[in-house]
C-alpha cells in the first residue's frame, strides 16, 4: 500500500541541546510522489527523516507539532517505511546476502514459505549480482548499498527513505545503486530522497523540497522551478545545484622543488610499483578504479606503511639531514612536521576532547612553546570556521566540520607536503568550494599537495598534475 | 585477520550436526572431565577426541593452528609446575643443580595441563565446526534463546574483523599526528590505552548506527518473529549428546578401576 505524508509544523530538539535539529517544518507529500529533500548541511533532514522512520524514541528529545505516516504517528507506523542510510557497513547484519534482506522479513513475522520468494524477488529488483549465499563481507560498497536497498525493498514499504544512500561510495558504486533505486521503485511506493549531488539524483524525483536552517521550508515544488527561483542562493548556502560550476583554481606559477619521489613504490598485493615524484607548489592527483591501492600509495607516501617493495625518498627540501632515512622510519613528530596525512574517515584522526586540544595536539608533540601553540591553534580556528566549535568534542561535529577539523589538524604542524585520501567524500558544496580554495593557497603558498580522490570536479578545479594508479 | 570462519570440511557426519547439540555435548563431555584431579581420564579423553576429529571433519594441522595459545600455555604452565611447585613427593627423576624433578610433581603437573587441553579441546571443535548464522539460529529455535540476544550478538560478532584493520588506521593516523612512544614502555602504555579507548568509542558509535538499521528493519518490534532457515533437532543430535556423555563416563571409569581416580571434591 502507498502511503502519504502529513508534516504539520514539526520540530525536534535532542535531548540535551540548545539549538532545535529541526523546526517550524509544514509540508504535504502524497501517495507515489518521488520527493528530493535539500537543505545546507544542518538544516535538519536527516532528523526529520529519522522522524518519518519512527526512529526518534519520544524520550530522546522534544517535539514540537506533528508527523504522520497515512494519518499515523510513524513510530506505530513503522511497517510502511524502509530506510536505507549512508554507511553501509553499519546496516547489514548477516554474514550472508540473502539471509539479510530475509532478516526484516522475519522480523514482521512472515511466514516462513514466503521469505524466500520475496528475498529472490528483492535481489533481483536491485541487480543483485551473486547468489543468496554471498559473503556480505566480500561485497564492494555499492553492492552492500543495493543489498540494504533489496532489505528495505522486501517488506514492500508504502513509503521509502533514502538518507544519501551513495554519499560514501565511489562513482561506479554510486552509478549503480541510483540505477537500482530507479528500476526497482514502482507506482506503490512513495520515495524522499536525501542527497547532496542534486544533478545525479534528479532522474528520480518530481519534486524538490529544500529545508532553511533555523526552521521551515524555503522551497518546494519541481526542480524546474525551484531551481529557477532559488538556484543562486541554493548553491551559496551548498547546495550542488546543476549548473552551478566553481571556478577552477589551478596554479599561476610553475612547480617548485621536488619534495618527495616513490621509487617502484609498492605493497604487494595491494599497491603495484608506482613511480612518482611529488613537487613544492603542485596540486598532485591520484586516481584510479577502486582495489588499485590509491589509499595505500598515500599511507607509503605518508611513511605510515612500511614498503613492501621499491621506496619513498625524501629530498633534503622536504627534511634536511633525515632525507638519508626513508620517512616511515622518522619518530612521528619529524614525521608531522613534514608531512600531514589526512584520513579518509576523519574520526580515525580525533585523539582529544575538544576541538581546540585537537588542534593543539601536534605543535604540542613537535615542541612548540605555548604561546606559539596558541597563535597557531587560534589562526587555524579563524580559519577554517571552526572558532565558535573551539570547546566541543570532535567526535560531535557534522560530516563537514568534522572533515575541516581533520585537516586542519594536519596543517597544524605547518608540515610542507599535504596528503589526502578522498577529502570531498559526502561533503556539501561549501565545505567542498573551502576546501579548493584552501589546498589552493597551501598550494600557492608552497606546499606540496597529493589528493586521493575519485572525485572528477575536485580534479578539474584543482589538480595541476594527474596520475592514474591501475587495478594491482 | 582475526579468524572467525567455521574451517570444516563440508559434509562431515559430526559437522553437520545441530549447533546446540554440540554445544551441549561438548559442554557435558568437559563438564564430567572436571571431576577428577588424575592424568588418565584427561588423557583418555583426549586420545577420543583426536580420534573423532576426522568425524568433525576438522584436520589436524587445522586444529593445531587454532589450538596453538593452548598449546603453548599448556607448554609453559607444566615447564613452570615442574620446576617451582613445592610438591617434591615421590621418587627423584632428575636433578641437576637447583632442578630437582620427582615423580609426584611430574604427575600432579601433566593431570592438570591433561585436564585443561581435555576440557578445552570440545569448546575449539564446536566452533571450529559452526557457522555462526547457524548457532544463532538453533540457539533461538531449538534451545529457546531469546532472538534479540541471539541475533544481537551474532550482529555485533559480523563487526569482529573490522576491530582488526580499524586498530591499524588509529595506530597510522596517530603516527601522523606526531604521537608516538618509541622505546619508552610507559609511554607505549599509554598510547595502547588511549588507542584501545579510541578503538572503544568507534566500536560504540558503529554499534549504534547498526542497532538503529535493525530497528528500521523491524528488529525485536514485538511483533513475533518467524525464520527463514529452520534448524532441526533429530534423534541423531541427542545421539551425539549421549555419545559424548558415555565416553567421557567411560574415560573416568577407566581411571576409576586403574585406582588413579582423584576426585574434585573430597
Amino acid at each position: 500500500m502507498v502511503s502519504a505524508v502529513g508534516v504539520r509544523g514539526f520540530g525536534w530538539r535532542h535531548a540535551g541541546r540548545k539549538a532545535w535539529a529541526v523546526r517550524g517544518v509544514d509540508l504535504r507529500i502524497d501517495r507515489g510522489e518521488r520527493v528530493l529533500l535539500l537543505g545546507p548541511s544542518g538544516a535538519g533532514k536527516s532528523t526529520l527523516l529519522a522522524a518519518l522512520a519512527g526512529l526518534l524514541p519520544e524520550d530522546s528529545g522534544e517535539q514540537e507539532g506533528t508527523v504522520e505516516i497515512d494519518g499515523l504517528d510513524p513510530r506505530k507506523a513503522r511497517e510502511r517505511v524502509g530506510v536505507v542510510f549512508q554507511d553501509p557497513e553499519t546496516q547489514l547484519v548477516m554474514a550472508r546476502a540473502g539471509d539479510d534482506v530475509a532478516f526484516g522479513l522475519e522480523n514482521r513475522g512472515v511466514p516462513a514459505e514466503e521469505i524466500w520468494p520475496r528475498v529472490d524477488e528483492a535481489l533481483r529488483r536491485v541487480g543483485f549480482p551473486y547468489g543468496r549465499d554471498r559473503p556480505t563481507a566480500a561485497l564492494s560498497g555499492g553492492e552492500q548499498q543495493r543489498l540494504a536497498l533489496a532489505g528495505a525493498l522486501a517488506l514492500r514499504p508504502g513509503l521509502l527513505l533514502l538518507d544519501e544512500p551513495t554519499a560514501n561510495l565511489d562513482p561506479a558504486g554510486a552509478t549503480l545503486v541510483r540505477r537500482a533505486v530507479a528500476d526497482a521503485l514502482d507506482a506503490d511506493t512513495t520515495l524522499i530522497l536525501v542527497e547532496h549531488r542534486v544533478a545525479e539524483a534528479l532522474p528520480l524525483v518530481d519534486r524538490v523540497v529544500v529545508l532553511e536552517p533555523g526552521g521551515g521550508v524555503r522551497a518546494d515544488g519541481s526542480p524546474e522551478a525551484v531551481f529557477a527561483a532559488h538556484g543562486e542562493a541554493l548553491a551559496a548556502a551548498g547546495v550542488w545545484v546543476p549548473g552551478h560550476t566553481v571556478p577552477p583554481r589551478h596554479a599561476t606559477a610553475p612547480p617548485g622543488e621536488a619534495l618527495l619521489a616513490a621509487d617502484r613504490l609498492g605493497l604487494p598485493p595491494r599497491l603495484a610499483p608506482t613511480d612518482l615524484q611529488v613537487r613544492a607548489g603542485e596540486a598532485l592527483a591520484v586516481l584510479g578504479p577502486n582495489g588499485a591501492g590509491k589509499s595505500t600509495l598515500a599511507l607509503l607516501l605518508g611513511g605510515l606503511l612500511r614498503p613492501g617493495i621499491g621506496a619513498a625518498t625524501a629530498t633534503a627540501a622536504l627534511a634536511g639531514r633525515d632525507a638519508r632515512t626513508p620517512p616511515h622510519r622518522w619518530r612521528a613528530p619529524a614525521l608531522a612536521r613534514r608531512i600531514g596525512s589526512v584520513f579518509q574517515d576523519p574520526e580515525h584522526q580525533f585523539v582529544t576532547g575538544t576541538v581546540r586540544d585537537e588542534l593543539a595536539l601536534g605543535p604540542r608533540r613537535t615542541g612548540q612553546d605555548e604561546a606559539a601553540v596558541r597563535a597557531t591553534v587560534d589562526g587555524l580556528l579563524d580559519r577554517l570556521g571552526l572558532a565558535r566549535l573551539a570547546g566541543a568534542n570532535p567526535y560531535t561535529l557534522s560530516g563537514g566540520e568534522a572533515r575541516r577539523l581533520s585537516v586542519a589538524t594536519a596543517l597544524a604542524t605547518a608540515p610542507r607536503l599535504i596528503i589526502c585520501d578522498e577529502p570531498t567524500f559526502g561533503q556539501d558544496r561549501r565545505t567542498w568550494r573551502e576546501l579548493v580554495d584552501l589546498f589552493a593557497e597551501l598550494r600557492d603558498a608552497g606546499h606540496g599537495v597529493v589528493t586521493v580522490t575519485h572525485d572528477p570536479d575536485f580534479v578539474a578545479a584543482l589538480a595541476d598534475r594527474t596520475v592514474t594508479l591501475e587495478r594491482a | 585477520m582475526i579468524n572467525v570462519e567455521p574451517v570444516a570440511v563440508p559434509g562431515a557426519p559430526l559437522a553437520r550436526r545441530n549447533p546446540v547439540a554440540k554445544l551441549a555435548a561438548a559442554l557435558v563431555f568437559s563438564f564430567i572431565l572436571i571431576a577428577t584431579l588424575d592424568p588418565v581420564a584427561p588423557a583418555i579423553a583426549i586420545a577420543v577426541e583426536l580420534a573423532v576429529l576426522p568425524l568433525f571433519g576438522v584436520r589436524y594441522g587445522v586444529l593445531a593452528r587454532r589450538a596453538w595459545p593452548l598449546l603453548a600455555s599448556a607448554g609453559g604452565i607444566l615447564v613452570t609446575l615442574v620446576l617451582f611447585a613445592a610438591d617434591r613427593s615421590g621418587p627423584v627423576l632428575v636433578e641437576a643443580g637447583p632442578v630437582l624433578v620427582t615423580q609426584g610433581v611430574l604427575v600432579t603437573a601433566l593431570g592438570l595441563v591433561l585436564r585443561m587441553l581435555a576440557v578445552a579441546l570440545p569448546g575449539i571443535i564446536v566452533f571450529a565446526t559452526t557457522d555462526a548464522t547457524d548457532l544463532a539460529d538453533a540457539l533461538i529455535q531449538n534451545a529457546k534463546a531469546p532472538a534479540r540476544f541471539a541475533i544481537g550478538a551474532l550482529a555485533a560478532f559480523r563487526l569482529v574483523p573490522l576491530l582488526e584493520q580499524e586498530w591499524r588506521m588509529i595506530s597510522m593516523a596517530r603516527r601522523a599526528r606526531g604521537v608516538d612512544a618509541g622505546r619508552n614502555p610507559v609511554a607505549r602504555l599509554r598510547l595502547f590505552v588511549s588507542t584501545a579507548f579510541a578503538l572503544l568509542v568507534g566500536a560504540i558509535r558503529r554499534g549504534t548506527r547498526l542497532a538503529v538499521a535493525m530497528d528500521a528493519r523491524g528488529f525485536d518490534a514485538g511483533t513475533p518473529r518467524t525464520v527463514a532457515r529452520r534448524q532441526r533437532f533429530t534423534a541423531a543430535d541427542g545421539l551425539l549428546i549421549l555419545g559424548a556423555t558415555a565416553l567421557a563416563g567411560a574415560a573416568l571409569a577407566v581411571s576409576v578401576v586403574l585406582g588413579t581416580f582423584r576426585p574434585l571434591i573430597g
